[in-house]
């Protein structure tokens, strides 16, 4: 049973790992078709515009991962091929957003509103400490009432 | 001021819903073209038989002209196309066609039964000279103005609504 899990787990896995990139598209350089595989993944399929053209099977995803490969095979680095696309369908074409004055609000609010939540965080406890000791300690009249409590309970034998 | 943290929740709540409720009415395909107002890509494509001629980079410019990217197999652009027509026929403007993707015998089909507004149209076989135009789907139209740049950009199928609009903004090109 586990072995069997297992090995629909990998088969997953793998599945995953092959993404919509159809046998006849792929480089026959190895190291070529690895860098054209990373490069798509960062790339938008503006049809499905949530999936990278490496995972969508839309024609215009299929056409430009071909057109990746064509750019890598005839000698182009990461970021020119990047930039060709960028200056044919703007910024949105990348999944990672380009650090610029537009984009300074998405990149820094998750760390500011981290920073927000740990100041809370931090204030909250402050506060709940400065709010003086614990509870006062039980009087005797109280303790000999929780014992009792306690005793009758462990006398009726529940749990 | 105690009271008023209490309020604190309810207030991000109010600004979240108010920002997500303006996201409703915006159109996630509508994205601004980023090749407005840069010339018009370079490309050049064979003519769709005696039709009418081909298209390059090189027919675009001196006049304000619309480029409509289109093909017969597709429904949107069977239903923008009276449109097309009307602005060639009556308002005089140049349209060109990029026929994307198309059969050329299909194409040829589409303009028989539906009229051709085209002056010149480029066959697009590929789909290669659609991505140097930044398109991701047909029907997309653009506005090209006297120098040869774009404009202005339509994403999907022109309507009855988009007549007026879009003629203004050739007739500004037109003037200025």
């Amino acid at each position: 049973m586990r072995v069997r899990i297992a090995a629909i787990a990998a088969a997953l896995l793998l599945a995953g790992a092959a993404g919509a990139v159809e046998p006849g598209e792929r480089l026959a350089d190895p190291a070529l078709e690895a860098r054209a595989r990373a490069l798509s993944q960062e790339l938008r399929c503006l049809v499905c515009q949530n999936q990278s053209i490496d995972d969508s099977s839309a024609t215009l995803a299929r056409d430009l991962r071909l057109l990746v490969r064509e750019r890598l095979a005839a000698g182009d680095d990461d970021g020119a091929v990047k930039a060709y696309l960028v200056a044919r369908y703007g910024d949105f074409v990348l999944l990672r957003p380009p650090l610029k004055p537009a984009t300074w609000a998405l990149w820094a609010a998750p760390p500011v509103l981290l920073a927000v939540g740990l100041v809370i965080i931090f204030l909250a406890r402050r506060r709940r400490r400065a709010a003086g000791p614990a509870a006062a300690p039980l009087s005797p009249a109280e303790r000999a009432r929780l014992a009792a409590l306690l005793g009758e309970r462990r006398g009726d034998g529940g749990a | 001021m105690r009271r008023l943290v209490y309020l604190l929740p309810a207030l991000v709540f109010a600004l979240v819903a108010a920002y997500l409720l303006a996201g409703l009415s915006l159109d996630p395909r509508a994205l601004p073209s980023a090749l407005i107002d840069k010339p018009a890509p370079s490309f050049d494509l064979p003519a769709l038989g005696d039709v009418a001629p081909g298209l390059g980079t090189a027919d675009l410019g001196g006049e304000v002209a619309l480029v409509n990217v289109f093909a017969s197999w597709c429904v949107p652009c069977r239903a923008e196309h009276p449109l097309l027509m009307r602005l060639a026929a009556e308002k005089g403007v140049p349209v060109y066609g990029i026929a994307h993707k198309d059969k050329p015998a299909d194409a040829m089909r589409f303009l028989e039964r539906l009229g051709n507004p085209y002056r010149r149209i480029g066959v697009d076989a590929d789909g290669r000279a659609s991505i140097e135009w930044g398109v991701y789907g047909v029907p997309e139209t653009f506005v090209i103005d006297r120098a040869g740049r774009i404009r202005h950009r339509h994403v999907g199928a022109l309507g009855p609504q988009d007549f007026a609009p879009l003629l203004a903004i050739v007739e500004r090109l037109r003037t200025s």
